[in-house]
């Protein structure tokens, strides 16, 4: 039973897809949607991330310097280690679930609104391909978006395990500045954008899809923003795993 | 003119309409009307194409809606505008913002020729100096207005509205159905009005067709209305005291002349 409706509801989100994936009906239109998305999905998204980062790169700095203090290992493992986990799996994996709540409750309950005040029936009826219309430039703008987020995220990241050098006596600043360059690899930091994208996608699309089929009122509404950040959540640890074992082996 | 011919939709295993028949004249009011749960909004949204039944045709002016195909239908739709119960106005859109919409997607004007247009559209229905304010800052009779505004911006053939008094006070309902039928009148348009207000009824209904549990009941004007032997149509129409003394005026003195203060 699970299964089917699953299958089900995964064959009604690639027919979606396809309906999403068409040519826009006006590219100066599309053109000025995407760019309005990306003001609205990416850009506000900012200093939320921004804040995040910060508390937790210094989070992180501190609980490897509590954890790893140890004469055999040395003291510069703590800014080595910051700068990996946040390379490897903060800045893209824990900072789009983080997303998947803001901006895909965010897609979701917008779509989902449009739907039940007919704003969608009325697209539809005027000849236009509202799946297109509306979630296209969504998908586009917050895709092309999340590589800024995700560096930003990993530099602000960085910086608050700097502030715990400096404010702090746990770790000396140049042992700290000195683990951040030691061993670095540079796939580490593609190896996130590309991970990134995958995310940003599932995020964008998904929270769409749900918002778009919304049936009923207010209540429902709500419930398919909840849905679509359980589903995001879910889908993005997934593909964490396979992306993870393709790209890091 | 839209014609419908033995039109049959079902939800499940639930006969929604019944072999329906009715047509729609152009240059004409014509209401779609009947209690809650009739199937009239069923009937409305086959009409629209946003539902398909399952038997039947619903001919453009010759043009079956239900045998065309995805670019014919999306032509169609081109020529047809609508007036939604809610409004669907674009909330991040200014009232501006919604009647330059399909402008801007379906015509090749240059701004200031769009521009010109849907201001053209908003004097139309009295409601210049708001062209600015968002859909939340406005009034809902103001809203139905602008709905009005961004339904006839194209010059549409076809003109539906899906109870387009719901939530108006009786004032501003008869603002509104005195514009859809001015309008209707004025550009010829095939008008198709979903209502179960009563005084749209008696105040512009130049072809009304009452549906009855999912049937064509009844097909007459609205001085034939009075006169009515249906039953059901009785029972809908001169539900209130109020109307069933107009109904009794009118029986007395023949008509009543709408004009006299």
């Amino acid at each position: 039973m699970i299964l089917t409706t699953s299958l089900a509801t995964f064959g009604r989100y690639c027919l979606f897809m396809k309906r999403v994936f068409t040519i826009p009906d006006r590219w100066s239109e599309f053109g000025r949607r995407t760019i309005a998305e990306v003001s609205k999905l990416g850009i506000d998204s900012i200093p939320l991330v921004l804040i995040i980062s910060v508390f937790i790169g210094a989070v992180i700095a501190i609980q490897m310097q509590l954890n790893i203090a140890s004469p055999l290992i040395p003291a510069y493992s703590v800014g080595l280690a910051t700068r990996d986990i946040v390379l490897l799996e903060f800045s893209n994996s824990i900072l789009c679930l983080i997303l998947a709540g803001k901006v895909g409750s965010n897609i979701a309950s917008e779509i989902g609104t449009m739907r039940v005040t007919e704003q969608i029936d009325a697209l539809e009826i005027m000849g236009i391909n509202s799946a297109n219309y509306l979630v296209l430039p969504k998908i586009i703008a917050f895709v092309c978006f999340m590589p800024v987020l995700v560096i930003l995220c990993m530099g602000t990241s960085l910086v608050g395990g700097y502030g715990v050098a400096v404010f702090t006596d746990l770790i000396t600043v140049s042992k700290y500045v000195y683990g951040l360059q030691a061993l670095f690899q540079e796939w580490y930091v593609w190896y996130a954008l590309i991970k990134s994208l995958f995310f940003a996608f599932i995020i964008a699309s998904t929270s769409s899809f749900y918002g778009y089929y919304v049936h009923g009122g207010a209540l429902e509404v709500g419930k398919a923003s909840t849905d679509s950040v359980v589903s995001s959540s879910v889908f993005i640890l997934l593909f964490d795993v396979i992306l993870t074992k393709l790209l890091l082996q | 003119m839209i014609e419908v011919r033995h039109l049959t939709k079902s939800f499940d295993d639930k006969t929604v309409l019944h072999d329906v028949d009715a047509t729609f004249y152009t240059g004409k009011t014509n209401l779609i009307i009947g209690q809650s749960g009739s199937g009239k909004t069923v009937l409305m949204k086959s009409l629209v194409g946003l539902l398909r039944p399952e038997e039947g045709q619903i001919l453009f002016d010759g043009r079956d809606l239900l045998t065309m195909k995805r670019d014919e239908i999306a032509s169609l739709r081109k020529e047809i505008g609508m007036l939604f119960q809610g409004s669907a106005l674009f909330d991040s859109e200014t009232v501006l913002g919604n009647v330059l919409f399909p402008l801007k997607m379906f015509t090749d004007m240059s701004r200031a020729e769009q521009r010109e247009r849907a201001m053209f559209c908003l004097e139309r229905v009295n409601l210049v100096g708001a062209e600015n304010k968002y859909p939340a800052e406005i009034s809902g009779g103001m809203q139905k207005r602008v709905a009005i505004a961004r339904a006839i911006a194209l010059n549409p053939r076809y003109l539906f509205c899906d109870e387009p008094n719901s939530g108006l006070d009786p004032k501003t309902s008869i603002l509104i159905d005195e514009l859809l039928s001015d309008i209707t009148h004025e550009y010829g348009i095939t008008t198709v009005i979903n209502t179960h207000d009563m005084n749209s009824v008696l105040g512009i209904g130049e072809n009304i067709i009452f549906i009855n549990k999912g049937y064509r009941e009844w097909v007459g004007d609205m001085s034939q209305i009075y006169t009515t032997s249906n039953e059901a149509l009785n029972d809908f129409v001169f539900a209130t005291r109020l109307f069933q003394e107009v109904r009794e005026y009118v029986a007395e003195h023949g008509t009543i002349d709408k004009r006299r203060p």
